[in-house]
């Protein structure tokens, strides 16, 4: 860690919201830690103290992704640890779990050092590991939980895949709740999504396209929440799509299993439309829903059902995505966008700013049983200050991950990170940016 | 040391389920008069002369058929081992039809070990003489039990108040059923300690403390009891690996430190070195692994006694 000298954050909205409280403040940054909080009135900078002046716009605790698929090792010509890094500081995100899909895959204690020191000699902001729940990623053994957590892996899961096999999934959790590990599962039934690319119903049979049946996923999350509450293992249900699942992990939640559930940033705010003719930068997993279950999806997060919202940044090359539909590869970038897309949630009125930062610091920090995600004193001094007005139109060309596959290329966004800081350092201002690309 | 042997209520030992403090206290006084023979030049009692035992194994075992043969021998019965790589086991025959066949040539003691938890029960059911159950699946291992009984008694002279651990696959462990039932029936407290993969469902209705971590559940025992994990289990089914299995759950120095340095250390074998056990615990000072294997002859040929008494014309 670099230790860095004061900075001072002046003149700022703050936002906390592991608390709610809003207001104008100003914020010291000391060793990579916040060493004060003024709320109100502007306190003395300290000497030698670097002064940002924020204008007046939103300071919040470092957004924190748990679903970030990286190219490192293996694939590097779609994403190395360096430049999601810096794709992730620009949209505000100070924290990524990355997913173990790499060659070789996460699974064993050597990678995960391997990427926690490639991360700590090329990232600009925190990479936190997730390895797999079963060697190779096959879904018969299991990995070395108890090794791998003391290695630095945050979480255990298959990544793309779900573990199929429910004796796998059940010992898996049963030896994961020993270890206090948390188990991220991908929910979805295989078998049910067979040769599907899209939503199962009228939009995929007017397209000629294989649907995808919510009951891919909403079986298995079933299926996985009995084992929750057989073993008393610790679950977080990925992704989630429809409205069914929704009500299955308010059921499991209202029981009190040890359950959480997060949604991708894409399924919060597009629906199957979105695919018009075959956009495959579309083509996601689990898929684009219907819009009513989009709409389900925001009311679980407002009502906390939803507990995180991810990005689920999957960079894809034109080879697996300049293709027909059926043939190209599921993913889309995500991370830079995360934030601007998911403040559409605020702009239409449905979700509170406050209320969406929650899902994406706090709450995930807590999942993850991390300090990080508080604006408060002695906290990591994690933070990203947002323009929520700033319109602009999205120009891939201007994103910085080594892949161009995002659904939102020339969409119309509102709000963005100006500025972002990682343990107390500048990664990210967006008005040096700016220049350096005129 | 004589003690008269009190009279054993059982024709057979199927397990230890079932016998009474007084009946497992009787055994163990008579193994000592055993030991004690053992010791000697002439290790020879003539107490089952003209008497014939059947060792029946259907899965392989070194220690526990070589026992139970040379117990037979030292008190004077003529004793034929079968094992099921050479018989008609192997050719289809049903167990019940192997048990009748056997009855037929008569003998009077059946020493059985079976892969299926049960099968010594049935067995026991469909002949006429005297059956000792060497080890059903996962279901009791009765001698094991008795013979680490009677090494623990030697060496701390009393099993009521000890607290004994019993460490690593207790789901599939037979040694661990029969040596709970049997502990507690002597006044120990036993704790169990594994991975949640590997202990059973509803163990703690036992009247066992179970504890998933192994540095706190090893906290001032008395006796730290290892079970042997077998090779298809390590691999990613029940625990990730050997090397993840020996960190948290093998005892070594460090862990063993935690129960003190008058905790004893036992092990049913045979023992994977660096899995369950290191090699400088098992063949440390503390360990009574070796121990064991004499207190099984032992406590063998005092069962094979204690069921004679019921054979005719004993």
């Amino acid at each position: 860690m670099v230790m860095t000298g004061h900075v001072l954050l002046a003149n700022a909205s703050l936002l906390d919201p592991a608390t709610s409280r809003e207001g104008p403040g100003h914020v010291l940054v000391r060793d990579g830690r916040i060493a004060d909080i003024a709320w109100g009135a502007s306190p003395a900078a300290p000497e030698g103290a670097e002064i940002v002046d924020c204008g007046g716009h939103v300071l919040s605790p470092g957004l924190m992704d748990l679903r970030a698929f990286v190219g490192e090792p293996g694939a590097e010509h779609r994403e190395t640890l360096a430049s999601a890094s810096a794709a992730a500081a620009a949209g505000g995100v100070t924290t990524l779990v990355c997913m173990p899909d790499t060659n070789p895959v996460i699974d064993g204690p050597a990678i995960v050092d391997f990427v926690l020191r490639r991360a700590r000699d090329t990232a600009c902001v925190t990479v936190l590991p997730a390895a797999a729940i079963t060697k190779g990623l096959a879904g018969q053994e299991m990995t070395e939980f108890g090794l791998l957590q003391e290695a630095g892996a945050v979480a255990f899961t298959d990544g793309l895949k779900a573990v199929r096999n429910a004796q796998v999934m059940r010992r898996a959790l049963t030896y994961a709740r020993d270890f206090g590990a948390l188990l991220m599962q991908h929910v979805e039934e295989p078998d049910l999504v067979g040769e599907g690319v899209m939503n199962e119903g009228e939009m995929a049979s007017r397209l000629g396209l294989v649907g995808i049946p919510r009951e891919a996923e909403t079986v298995m999350l079933e299926r996985d929440i009995r084992l929750v509450r057989l073993t008393g293992g610790r679950y977080h249900a990925a992704m989630i799509s429809c409205a069914d699942s929704v009500e299955i992990v308010r059921r499991a939640k209202h029981d009190g299993l040890p359950v959480t559930c997060g949604a991708s940033v894409n399924n919060l705010v597009l629906n199957e439309g979105d695919i018009g003719h075959y956009r495959t930068f579309c083509r996601l997993s689990p898929p684009l829903r219907h819009e009513t279950d989009r709409l389900a999806l925001v009311e679980a997060l407002n009502e906390g059902v939803i507990d995180v919202i991810v990005s689920d940044h999957n960079p894809q090359d034109v080879e697996t995505k300049r293709l027909p539909f059926a043939e190209a590869a599921d993913g889309a970038l995500g991370i830079e966008t995360l934030l601007g897309a998911a403040l559409r949630l605020v702009h239409t009125g449905d979700v509170a700013l406050p209320r969406l930062l929650e899902a994406l610091t706090v709450t995930p920090a807590a999942i993850l049983r991390r300090e990080a995600g508080r604006l408060a004193v002695g906290a990591p001094a994690d933070l990203v200050l947002i323009d929520p007005d700033l319109p602009y139109v999205l120009d891939k060309r201007r994103l910085k991950s080594r892949s161009k596959n995002s659904p939102f290329d020339e969409a119309r966004l509102q709000g963005a990170a100006i500025l972002t800081l990682v343990g107390g350092r500048i990664v990210f201002r967006a008005a040096q940016d700016a220049e350096a690309a005129a | 040391m004589t003690v008269a042997p009190a009279s054993f209520p059982h024709r057979h030992l199927l397990g230890i389920e079932g016998l009474s403090r007084p009946d497992i206290e009787a055994l163990l006084d008579r193994a000592e008069d055993a030991v004690a023979l053992s010791r000697q030049v002439e290790k020879k009692r003539t107490t089952l002369r003209g008497r014939t035992q059947i060792n029946l194994f259907f899965e392989p075992s070194t220690r526990t058929q070589s026992s139970f043969e040379l117990a037979g021998k030292r008190l004077g019965a003529d004793v034929m081992n079968m094992s099921v790589a050479s018989s008609s086991v192997k050719k289809g025959e049903t167990l019940i039809d192997t048990a009748a066949t056997l009855n037929a040539m008569r003998p009077d003691i059946i020493v059985v070990r079976h892969h299926a938890a049960g099968a010594v029960h049935l067995l026991a059911r469909k002949v006429d003489c005297s059956v000792v159950n060497a080890g059903d699946g996962a279901h009791e291992h009765p001698t094991q039990a008795l013979l680490d009984a009677l090494t623990i008694r030697r060496n701390k002279g009393r099993i009521e108040g000890l607290k004994v651990a019993i460490c690593g696959d207790v789901l599939h462990s037979r040694v661990a059923r029969s040596n709970i039932i049997l502990l507690q029936a002597l006044g120990a407290r036993v704790r169990v300690i594994g991975p949640s993969t590997l202990l059973p469902t509803g163990i703690e209705r036992f009247g066992v403390e179970v504890f998933t971590d192994m540095r706190k559940g090893l906290e001032g025992c008395d006796i730290v009891m290892m079970l042997r994990l077998q090779r298809e289990r390590m691999n990613g089914s029940f625990v990730p690996s050997v090397k993840e299995y020996f960190r948290y759950f093998g005892l070594d120095a460090e862990k063993l430190a935690l129960a003190g340095p008058d905790a004893l250390v036992m092990h049913p074998g045979p023992m994977n070195r660096g899995v369950e056990i290191s090699s400088e615990i098992a063949d440390g000072a503390q360990s009574l692994i070796r121990e064991q294997v004499e207190m099984g002859v032992a406590v063998r040929m005092a069962v094979l006694e204690a069921l004679a008494t019921h054979l005719p014309n004993a």
